[in-house]
C-alpha cells in the first residue's frame, strides 16, 4: 500500500469524521447542559431531512428557504420534546431517562417513516459528485462542503458560548442547582440546548441525506455520533472535532486493511471496538470532565 | 376479589419471610395455575400456540433481565447478544446429537459465560457508560453473527433446529411445547419469587441502591454484579434456546438483534422493574400491541374510508411501540406492576380504608 493511496484514505477519512462530530454536536449541546444522552438525535436527524424534502418536494419551496424553514421548525420540535417529555424526567435514574429517549427515537422514527414512507430518496444539494484532485489525491466534494459546514457550526458554538446566554448554559452545565440559587432558568437553558440540537440534526441530516439517501438508515448514524461524543469527553465541543476525525481516520484506513481479512463490513467492528475502548479505559473521554462520586 | 384482613402486620421474623403474606395471593396464584395447566383444553391452538406460549417464553426471557436491571439495578442493553449465544449453542449442540435436556444446559452455560463479560465491565463503570458498553457489546455480537459461516451460516443464513424433544419424548404437538414453555416460566418464576427472600436478593437490592454503600455494609458488589449478570444471561440463554426450538423452529441472527435487546428493556420498563406480576403485563402489553395496533386501524381505516398506504400501515405500530414507552415513563415510571399493586392495596383494606398502612 503505497503512501498516496494511504493519505487518501486518511484525509477522506477525516472529512467523513467532521460529518460524525457534525452529528456528535447534538448530543454534546444537550449532554452538556443536562446530562442527558439523547439517544433520540438520529430520529431527530431523519426527521430534520424529511420535512426538508416535504417542503421542497411537495410544498414547492426553493431547497435553501425549505432548509430554512426546516431550521425553525425543528427548532420549535427541540423545545417541544424538552418540555413534554424530558423536564419531567430529571432527578430520575438513568434508566429512565435512556429509556425515555430510546421511547422518543422510536416514535419519531416510526412516525415520520408512517407519514413519508420508508422508500430512499436523494436530498438534491445540486453538487457535483465528480471527485476533486488535491495532487494525487481525490476528495468527495459533498464531504468537502459538509466538512465546511461543520467547521463552520463548531465555530459559532464556540462563539456563542461567549455570549451571555452561552456563559448561562455554561454554568448550568457547570452546576445546575448554584446556577438556579443565582437567578438562571436552569428550564430554558436545557430548552435552548434541545433547541439548538435539534438545529444541529437539521445539518447533519440535509449533508448525510445528500450522501446516503434519506431513508431509515439516517437514524442509524447514532452509534458513530455515539462513539465520537463519548470519545470525545461527552460534555467536550473540541473534543467532539478531534475524536470525530480521529475515528474517521481509524475507520476509513483500518477498515481498509482489516476489509480484506475479515471479508467486508468492518467499520462497524472498528467503531463498536473504539467505544468499548474508550469506556473501559477512559470513560470520561479525552476532554471530557471526571466526574467523582459520593455516598 | 376480597381480601379479609386489614393491611399486613408481621409479628415474627418468619412472617415476615413468608412467601405469601397474603393468603389471597396464594389462591389466586393457584387458580392462574389450574387456568395455565387447563388453556389447552380451553383453547383453540391459535391462541395458544401463537399467544399464549409465546408470552410465556418472552416473560420467563424478561425476567431474566429484570434480575439484572431491576433487582441489581445494571442496566443492560446486550441482552439478546445472550440469548444469542443460548440459542446457538443450543442448537448447534442438538444438532451434534446431544439430548436436549443437556443441550439447553449448555446453551444456558454459554451464554452465562459470555454474560459474565457484561459484569467485567459493570466492574469499571456504570449507569451510562454501562449502557453504552452493553450495546457496543450487542453490535459485536452481532457483527460475529452475520460474518462467521461457521456459527450461523453467514449474513442471510438460518440454522434449522432440531426436532425438540425431553426424556427421550418427542414434543411436537401444540399442547406439548406449550406445556414446556409453561414449565420454565413457572420455573422462572418461583426462582424470582424466592429471590426476594434470600440474602442474595437483598444484596442484589443493596447494590442496585448505592453499590458504594453496599460495600462499606460488606456486601461484595463485584461479586454481585457477577452473580447478577451471569444469572440473568442463564436464563436469557435457556429462554433463547427454547425460543428457536419451540417458537421460531430455526434460528437466524436477526432474532437477536439490538432492537430485540431494547423491546424486552421495554417489556420491563413498561411492565415495571423489580415486579414480577407486572413483568408478565409488560410482556404481554408489548407482544400483542403491533396486532392490536394494526386491528383497529385496519378497522378504522374502512371505517372511514380513510386513505392509508400499506407503508403507514406498516410503521403506525412502531409509532405507538415508542409513544407507549414514552407515556408509561410519563404517567406510570413504575409500570404496570404499580397500577396492579395501587388496585391490590386498595382491597387489601376495603371496605376498612382507615387501616391504610
Amino acid at each position: 500500500m503505497d503512501i498516496a493511496y494511504l493519505s487518501e484514505l486518511a484525509v477522506n477519512g477525516a472529512l467523513t469524521g467532521l460529518l460524525y462530530s457534525l452529528f456528535a454536536l447534538g448530543l454534546v449541546l444537550i449532554y452538556k447542559s443536562s446530562s442527558v444522552p439523547n439517544l433520540a438525535q438520529g430520529a431527530l436527524t431523519m426527521l430534520a431531512a424529511y420535512v426538508v424534502l416535504a417542503l421542497s418536494r411537495q410544498l414547492g419551496f426553493p431547497l435553501w428557504l425549505a432548509i430554512a424553514a426546516t431550521t425553525i421548525i425543528m427548532f420549535f420540535a427541540g423545545l417541544g420534546v424538552e418540555k413534554v417529555a424530558l423536564r419531567r424526567m430529571a432527578g430520575r435514574p438513568i434508566v429512565m431517562i435512556l429509556m425515555m429517549t430510546l421511547g422518543l427515537d422510536i416514535f419519531i422514527r416510526g412516525s415520520t417513516l408512517a407519514v413519508w414512507g420508508g422508500t430512499s430518496r436523494s436530498m438534491e444539494l445540486g453538487i457535483s459528485y465528480d471527485p476533486l484532485f488535491l495532487g494525487p489525491i481525490l476528495l468527495s466534494r459533498i464531504n468537502l462542503a459538509g466538512a465546511g459546514v461543520a467547521i463552520a457550526l463548531f465555530v459559532a458554538f464556540l462563539l456563542f458560548f461567549r455570549t451571555r446566554h452561552g456563559i448561562r448554559l455554561r454554568a448550568i452545565s457547570d452546576d445546575y442547582i448554584a446556577s438556579w440559587s443565582i437567578g438562571i432558568s436552569v428550564e430554558h437553558g436545557v430548552a435552548l440546548s434541545w433547541g439548538m440540537a435539534s438545529v444541529v440534526a437539521v445539518a447533519s441530516g440535509v449533508i448525510w441525506g445528500e450522501i446516503q439517501g434519506v431513508d431509515q438508515s439516517l437514524s442509524q448514524l447514532l452509534l458513530k455520533g455515539l462513539t465520537v461524543a463519548v470519545l470525545g469527553g461527552l460534555d467536550s465541543i473540541a473534543g467532539a472535532i478531534l475524536a470525530g476525525i480521529f475515528l474517521g481516520v481509524v475507520e476509513n484506513v483500518g477498515s481498509s486493511y482489516l476489509d480484506s481479512i475479515v471479508g467486508g463490513g468492518s467499520r462497524d467492528l472498528i467503531v463498536a471496538a473504539v467505544l468499548i475502548f474508550t469506556v473501559m479505559l477512559r470513560p470520561h473521554g479525552l476532554f471530557g470532565r471526571h466526574d467523582i462520586e459520593r455516598v | 376479589m376480597f381480601y379479609p384482613l386489614a393491611g399486613v402486620r408481621h409479628q415474627s421474623y418468619l412472617s415476615d419471610s413468608k412467601l405469601f403474606p397474603v393468603p389471597t395471593d396464594r389462591n389466586l396464584l393457584i387458580v392462574l395455575t389450574i387456568a395455565g395447566i387447563g388453556a389447552p383444553f380451553l383453547l383453540s391452538s391459535l391462541y395458544l400456540n401463537s399467544y399464549l406460549q409465546p408470552w410465556l417464553i418472552w416473560t420467563a426471557l424478561a425476567l431474566g433481565l429484570n434480575l439484572a436491571t431491576g433487582w441489581a439495578g445494571q442496566l443492560h442493553l446486550g441482552y439478546a447478544a445472550t440469548m444469542a449465544v443460548g440459542a446457538y449453542a443450543a442448537v448447534h449442540a442438538a444438532r451434534f446429537g446431544i439430548p436436549w435436556e443437556f443441550a439447553l444446559l449448555i446453551g444456558g452455560l454459554a451464554a452465562s459465560l459470555i454474560g459474565s463479560l457484561f459484569a467485567f465491565a459493570a466492574l469499571r463503570v456504570k449507569g451510562l457508560y454501562l449502557a453504552i458498553v452493553t450495546l457496543a457489546m450487542q453490535f459485536i455480537m452481532d457483527w460475529v453473527l452475520n460474518h462467521s459461516p461457521v456459527i450461523s451460516g453467514g449474513s442471510h443464513a438460518s440454522l434449522q433446529s432440531p426436532r425438540f424433544a425431553l426424556l427421550g419424548q418427542e414434543i411436537a404437538s401444540g399442547r406439548g411445547l406449550y406445556y414446556v414453555a409453561l414449565g420454565w416460566c413457572a420455573l422462572v418464576t418461583v426462582f424470582m419469587m424466592n429471590l426476594q427472600r434470600t440474602a442474595l436478593g437483598r444484596a442484589l437490592v443493596a447494590v442496585r441502591e448505592k453499590d458504594y454503600a453496599a460495600a462499606i455494609l460488606g456486601v461484595n458488589s463485584f461479586y454481585y454484579k457477577l452473580i447478577a449478570f451471569s444469572t440473568s444471561s442463564f436464563i436469557g440463554g435457556i429462554g433463547g434456546a427454547l425460543l428457536v426450538a419451540t417458537f421460531f423452529f430455526l434460528a437466524a441472527p436477526e432474532q437477536f438483534g439490538v432492537n430485540v435487546s431494547i423491546q424486552v428493556l421495554a417489556m420491563i420498563i413498561v411492565g415495571g422493574l423489580g415486579s414480577i406480576i407486572g413483568t408478565y403485563f409488560g410482556v404481554a402489553l408489548i407482544l400483542l400491541m403491533p396486532g392490536i395496533a394494526n386491528e383497529i386501524l385496519a378497522n378504522a381505516a374502512a371505517l372511514f374510508r380513510l386513505p392509508l398506504g400499506n407503508e403507514t400501515l406498516a410503521h403506525i405500530p412502531t409509532a405507538v411501540y415508542g409513544a407507549l414507552i414514552v407515556i408509561f415513563l410519563l404517567v406510570e415510571p413504575l409500570g404496570l406492576g404499580k397500577l396492579y399493586a395501587n388496585i391490590r392495596d386498595y382491597f387489601l383494606v376495603w371496605p376498612f380504608d382507615q387501616f391504610k398502612k
